[in-house]
């Protein structure tokens, strides 16, 4: 079993395509969309988690690629601007995944990105707004 | 009084600095020191014992000095970024508070508030020599007729800046607990409900004041690394309560004391002068201190000997006693359990999230090692102790 979290683009031509109920239908894969934005004139973001067979993963995310989505690994998307951080720790009290954690005994607080599911709840609550949301800011644009 | 064995003044010690033979050792390295060797020998060997503490800070803030202005103003509101300063000071002085938010912050009318931008903030981006915009109205006097200014500042061209913290250091903290139905968001951090996480925030073993429990060495005029530069202690700080139940070596089970420090805010830096938001809170400043620790005897070895073991902390409930002011010891966790990782309380593992840093408490203490064994950083004695009973 495989699942990662990945950030869907969708261009516009494509927004109103069955394009992720086929992804259970033809590929057997299970999903859990932790957020979606369409914006009418412009694409669609879609946060989802993505769980099936390895294989079945690859082939879907190929499949959504060739329809002209774009894929992007969470990871890529929540950044932690290192040089804001101050290695304080106080987000390691909401961080659901583990993704930010502490290295012991050195106590040095780590941002593992492969396993952030990019709730967003550590934005608010880092101490010194070194978390930062990437893809947030590419729509606004 | 007469002198006891192996007992060093600050002015031998200050001798061994300039000569370049003084042996500077870290808090950390000090404890291992004393365990190995006995607080005996470690005094005979040791001379310096380098503590730090990075973490938020509230009860920070800088007075400033903007100049006088052509036509001459005698500031009655102003604003640094939209940041209420204090300016009932004198006529263009102010004093910039750290957990002041911007004027049109909408705090916590959507709770929890984010606080993004306040006194901190503006601290940190002067030091960043960013530019910063002062605004300033008046009710206009004969000698100072001006009624209204706005100007861009840096650092530089203020004519006077200086970091003076009323309360800094505090020697221990409380665990922070929420035993509520909903989250809390404090000044502690957030809180889960039903003690879903401890919050704590000290630097343990590294921490200034729990090396020196007693005071013995920290007084008026104690030179200090502050913001990334130097500065002194200059008192006692706020709320400063030595006389509260201490462990059998003398660090004490709740708050204690504090320090009233202050610094020039144009030779410090902003890695160690952070501008800090509190969900649900305010705004606050991150501040780097380290107080450089003299072994004048045994004692003073012994003490900075300390390890997290030793140190206790109580734990208390935010979510319920804290806010109706009845805050009340749930328990006693040391710093090593806190460290863990977990703690147990009220027989269940609780997750514990650290608020102070302890990488960079440890890079201070490096910091101000090197200053001393370069022979760029002398001791003094204090010229007043702080209050220690
Ligand atoms: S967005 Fe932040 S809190 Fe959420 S999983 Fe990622 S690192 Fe953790
Ligand atoms: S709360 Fe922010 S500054 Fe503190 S350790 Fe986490 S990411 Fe770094």
């Amino acid at each position: 079993m495989y699942s990662k979290v990945l950030s869907l683009r969708f261009p516009r031509k494509i927004v109103n395509e069955p394009v992720v109920v086929n992804l259970v239908k033809k590929f057997d894969l299970t999903f859990n969309i932790l957020k979606a934005t369409i914006y009418p004139r412009k694409e669609g973001l879609m946060v989802l988690e993505l769980r099936g067979h390895t294989k079945n993963y690859q082939r879907g995310v190929r499949y959504l690629k060739e329809m002209g989505v774009k894929v992007e690994s969470i990871g890529q998307d929540i950044k932690r601007n290192d040089a804001r951080c101050i290695q304080c720790g106080a987000c390691t009290a909401v961080c659901p995944t583990g993704a930010l954690y502490i290295k012991r005994p050195e106590m040095e607080v780590i941002f593992d990105s492969e396993k952030c599911s990019a709730c967003e709840l550590c934005v608010p609550t880092c101490f010194s707004h070194a978390m930062e949301v990437k893809f947030d800011r590419m729509l606004a644009g | 009084m007469a002198a006891r064995k192996g007992t060093k003044s600050i002015e031998v010690i200050n001798r061994r600095i300039r000569q370049g033979k003084v042996v500077v050792v870290t808090a950390d390295e000090m404890t291992e020191i004393v365990r190995a060797k006995g607080p005996a020998r470690a005094a005979r060997e040791v001379d310096v014992v380098t503590t730090g503490t990075f973490a938020p800070m509230c009860s920070s803030g800088a007075f400033i000095n903007f100049g006088h202005t052509k036509p001459a103003i005698k500031a009655a509101r102003v604003w640094l970024n939209r940041v209420p300063a204090y300016a009932g000071v004198a006529a263009v002085d102010i004093y910039i508070g750290a957990a002041e938010p911007a004027e049109d912050d909408p705090l916590n009318r959507v709770h929890p508030g984010q606080f993004k931008y306040g006194g901190g903030h503006v601290i940190q981006d002067l030091v960043a020599g960013k530019r910063v915009t002062l605004e300033a109205t008046a009710y206009g006097t004969d000698c100072y007729p001006n009624r209204e200014m706005r100007k861009k500042v840096t650092l530089d061209e203020l004519p006077y800046a200086m970091l003076m913290n009323p309360r800094n250091g505090y020697q221990n903290y409380n665990c922070a607990v929420n035993l509520s139905k909903k989250t809390a968001y404090t000044y502690m951090g957030v809180l889960k409900p039903e003690a879903g996480n401890a919050n704590y925030s000290t630097s343990g073993q590294l921490s200034p004041l729990l090396n020196d429990p007693y005071y013995r060495t920290m007084g008026l005029g104690t030179p200090i690394f502050l913001g990334g530069g130097r500065g002194r202690i200059i008192g006692p700080g706020t709320q400063h309560n030595p006389r509260v139940k201490r462990h059998k070596k003398g660090t004490p089970l709740a708050p204690a004391g504090t320090l009233m420090v202050m610094g020039d805010l144009k030779q410090m830096d902003p890695r160690w002068l952070v501008g800090v938001s509190i969900l649900g809170y305010g705004c606050s400043l991150a501040v780097g201190l380290g107080i450089p620790i003299p072994i004048l005897d045994e004692e003073m070895a012994a003490f900075t000997g300390i390890s997290d073991e030793e140190i206790f902390t109580q734990v208390i409930d935010y979510g319920n006693d804290y806010p109706k002011g009845q805050a009340k010891s749930l328990g006693r966790v040391s710093y090593a359990e806190l460290n863990s990782g977990t703690i147990r309380f009220q027989g269940r593992e609780v997750p514990t999230v650290p608020l102070s840093s302890r990488v960079r408490a440890r890079e201070i203490c490096e910091i101000l090692k090197e200053w001393i064994q370069k022979g760029e950083f002398l001791l003094d004695e204090p010229v007043e102790p702080l209050p220690s009973a």
